[in-house]
């Protein structure tokens, strides 16, 4: 079973109500499978919070985890996708020794490289952020890492849009708003 | 009291506490004279009370309804919550609070309900302010009872149940992130009903959706277009008449023999509003393998769940059964059906008659049921416990009715049988309520018998006391080397204790004596005991061990 397992991408849209994440959690509890990365915020929907959550699963498992997320009573919608499905993006955040920044030019070339920006700098730290796939933000951190300069260094949970070009949870509302007035 | 009325609340099961004394306080005046429109039933403990409210909802179809205090009452409610929500039972428990200004504090009776509950419930909410009650209660009673149904609890901080404001009716029928009927697809059902069409050896499994579905008539009209043989699961007995031509008995574990083995020789398997449990499906890896499924639910989440479709079908069976009715042709499977009635025989001779018609020794658990059943209306309601009464009633009772069983099938909750039988005896006054349960299940919510004395619940009473906690008995047997660990039970003077609550007892140790017992039991006006002296180690067969493939279903152990 191992092998076959993928990160997914699950996109949920709820009603902002409390207590709503918990629930959502507690369906990953229940069938013992971790969440890699939790992101919650407001969606373009007035009212409707959008989650993105990634796990390593199988598909069947994420299956039968999105059938049950989508059944609590406030959630409005839920999918999943995999990596090809989405356009992805995080962001890390490295704070660096200026002390290091400044005498080891490869530091800066690094930061360059990695397409990364420089947003704070001030005599005992520097702040570089950088935008970009899981793999990206990883592979920075090590490349900083090995300049021995990283102070701190965080990655923020996934962002994600889909590809298609239907608008789903706004045409669901849309017909579920219809069938109401009918 | 209101917002309860405005549901078409007419019965409520309950037990006050300090945290939902306002709430009592206008039950006061709305359950006697000018203002009565509620009958409370005060019941001895809170699990009762959810008991109760699920063998209502059970029976009648409405919302059965618990109200309760914070705190260790509603922690009491947890197990019926939690069974309501297996067994897709409607019923809205609702819960004092202590104020809002004192959650957190870990307040005298405070507990999180809304978190403990949570997992176990359909929807859980708390009503902070007295402008939420007209909207919440009517959004939980729509939750409870539509889609597929289940518990709904309702958290109500003490402020809220101060609080004056002026009466706003509001009426909640539609949620829109919430699609209790999902649509039918036209295409699905073409598909099924292709399927249906080609088969040489369709089986038909009926759970309890078809009865909360109100569909036994499209069920029966489903079945006999194309002459298909039905099982049921155990919820779903009474979907389908017990004498109805085409009823091939009880799907699961101990179900019959028959069905459980025709399930792997069936071409077209057509699962009908139930949900493929373990009980009924045993080893999925061997399951039905050789058959298409088609699975007719109104919860997508069923689908695929445990046995994967071939073809889903996604709606209420209300609706999904007269439009796949109306696609099938006209058909017979005579040589089929004739093919049930040799293994039916095999066990008909081996379990069935040994079980109701034994000649000799200690009386059976099969043979009191048979009996009862024998004669009890036409209409009765079997209520069971759980364990091996559960079993034997399940298996030989009739059914002629719909709507005419109460037991736990999901959580399998001992001491559900007599409270859940008071609910019924509300839920369907003229109708006659038979409840059966062993000693160790009658102990486990007897205090309830305080209620039915209250009330004079005119429940029937059938205790089989075998001395043991005989299901699991039966398991230490076959599959724990016989070590009997803790399931030898002493038991108290069953006719003192009815005594003591002024309800009528019979004792039955012997065979001849049966039949007049049971008469003067359903002579009786009201409640009564009647206590059956069990043999003590008897076995419920045919069994399907667990794990095993249904076919290996044995007749004798």
């Amino acid at each position: 079973m191992e092998e076959k397992k993928k990160l997914y991408t699950l996109l949920v849209y709820s009603e902002n109500v409390a207590g709503i994440l918990n629930q959502i959690t507690a369906v990953f509890t229940r069938r013992q499978v971790n969440i890699e990365s939790l992101n919650v915020s407001a969606s373009s929907i007035p009212g409707v919070h959008k989650y993105t959550i990634t796990a390593w699963s199988d598909e069947d498992q994420i299956v039968k985890i999105t059938k049950q997320i989508e059944k609590k009573i406030d959630v409005v919608k839920a999918n999943y996708f995999t990596d090809d499905q989405l356009f992805i993006r995080e962001t890390g955040l490295y704070k660096l020794s200026t002390d290091i920044v400044l005498r080891n030019p490869e530091v800066s070339k690094t930061i360059r490289r990695h397409d990364a920006s420089i947003t704070e700098v001030n005599p005992t730290y520097v702040i570089v952020m950088k935008n970009g796939k899981t793999d990206d933000i990883i592979s920075l951190y090590r490349a900083l890492d090995e300049f021995g300069c990283v102070l701190q260094y965080t990655r923020s949970g996934r962002i994600a849009v889909t590809r298609g070009t239907q608008e789903q949870v706004s045409e669901f509302l849309e017909q579920r708003e219809e069938a109401n007035r009918k | 009291m209101r917002a309860l009325q405005a549901e078409g609340v007419k019965t409520i099961f309950g037990y006050p506490g300090g945290s939902i004394m306002p709430v009592y306080d206008a039950l006061f005046d709305y359950t006697r004279g000018e203002k009565k429109c509620f009958d409370h039933i005060l019941v001895r403990h809170e699990q009762g009370a959810t008991h109760a409210a699920e063998g209502y909802a059970r029976v009648s179809g409405e919302v059965g309804v618990a109200l309760v205090t914070s705190g260790p009452g509603v922690t009491n409610t947890l197990t019926g919550i939690a069974d309501a929500m297996l067994d897709s039972t409607p019923i809205v428990v609702i819960a004092g609070q202590v104020a809002i200004s004192a959650l957190g504090t870990d307040a005298f009776q405070e507990v999180d309900l809304v978190g403990v509950a949570q997992p176990i419930s359909k929807w859980s909410y708390q009503i902070r302010h007295a402008e939420d009650v007209a909207w919440a209660v009517s959004r939980a009673f729509y939750i409870a009872r539509t889609g597929r149904p289940g518990p709904v609890v309702l958290d109500f901080p003490r402020n809220a149940q101060v609080e004056e404001i002026d009466w706003e009716p509001k009426k909640v029928d539609f949620i829109r992130s919430y699609v209790p009927y999902p649509k039918l697809d036209d295409e699905a059902v073409r598909q099924a009903a292709e399927l249906i069409n080609n088969a040489k050896r369709p089986l038909a499994l009926v759970g309890q959706g078809v009865e909360l579905g109100n569909a036994q008539e499209e069920l029966s009209a489903f079945l006999e277009k194309a002459d298909i043989p039905a099982g049921r699961t155990m919820l779903g007995l009474s979907a389908l008449p017990s004498n109805h031509p085409l009823n091939v008995g009880m799907l699961g574990m101990h179900g019959n023999y028959a069905v459980n083995l025709k399930e792997q020789e069936c071409d077209v398997l057509i699962a009908i509003g139930m949900r493929f449990s373990d009980r009924v499906t045993g080893n999925l890896k061997t399951y039905a393998k050789q058959a298409k499924v088609i699975h007719l639910d109104i919860d997508r989440s069923e689908i695929n769940k445990n046995v994967k479709a071939d073809v889903a079908v996604v709606a209420n069976c209300k609706e999904s059964l007269p439009a796949l009715t109306a696609l099938l042709n006209p058909n017979k499977h005579t040589e089929w059906r004739e093919s049930f009635k040799e293994l039916d025989e095999k066990e008909h001779v081996k379990v069935i008659e040994p079980a109701i018609h034994p000649k000799e020794g200690p009386l059976l658990m099969g043979e009191v049921v048979n009996a009862v059943a024998v004669q009890a209306p036409d209409d009765a309601v079997l209520v069971t416990d759980v364990g091996q009464n559960q079993l034997f009633a399940t298996r030989y009772f009739k059914y002629h009715h719909k709507r005419s069983i109460c037991t736990s099938g999901g959580l399998g909750t001992m001491g559900y049988g007599m409270p859940a039988a008071i609910g019924a005896t509300f839920g369907a006054p003229e109708r006659t309520v038979c409840c059966f349960m062993g000693d160790g299940g009658f102990q486990m919510c007897i205090e309830e018998l305080g209620t039915i004395m209250e009330q004079k619940a005119p429940v029937k009473m059938i205790l089989l006391n075998n001395h043991y906690l005989g299901n699991v008995r039966q398991w230490q047997d076959m599959f724990w080397m016989r070590r009997k660990s803790f399931t030898k039970m002493m038991n108290p003077c069953y006719e003192l204790i009815a005594q003591g609550y002024g309800i009528s007892y019979m004792a039955v140790t012997e065979r001849k004596d049966l039949a007049a017992a049971i008469e003067k039991m359903f002579a009786t006006d009201g409640p009564f005991i009647l206590e059956c002296a069990i043999k003590e180690e008897d076995d419920v067969l045919p069994m399907t061990p667990p794990g095993m493939n249904v076919n290996e279903m044995m007749l004798e152990i």
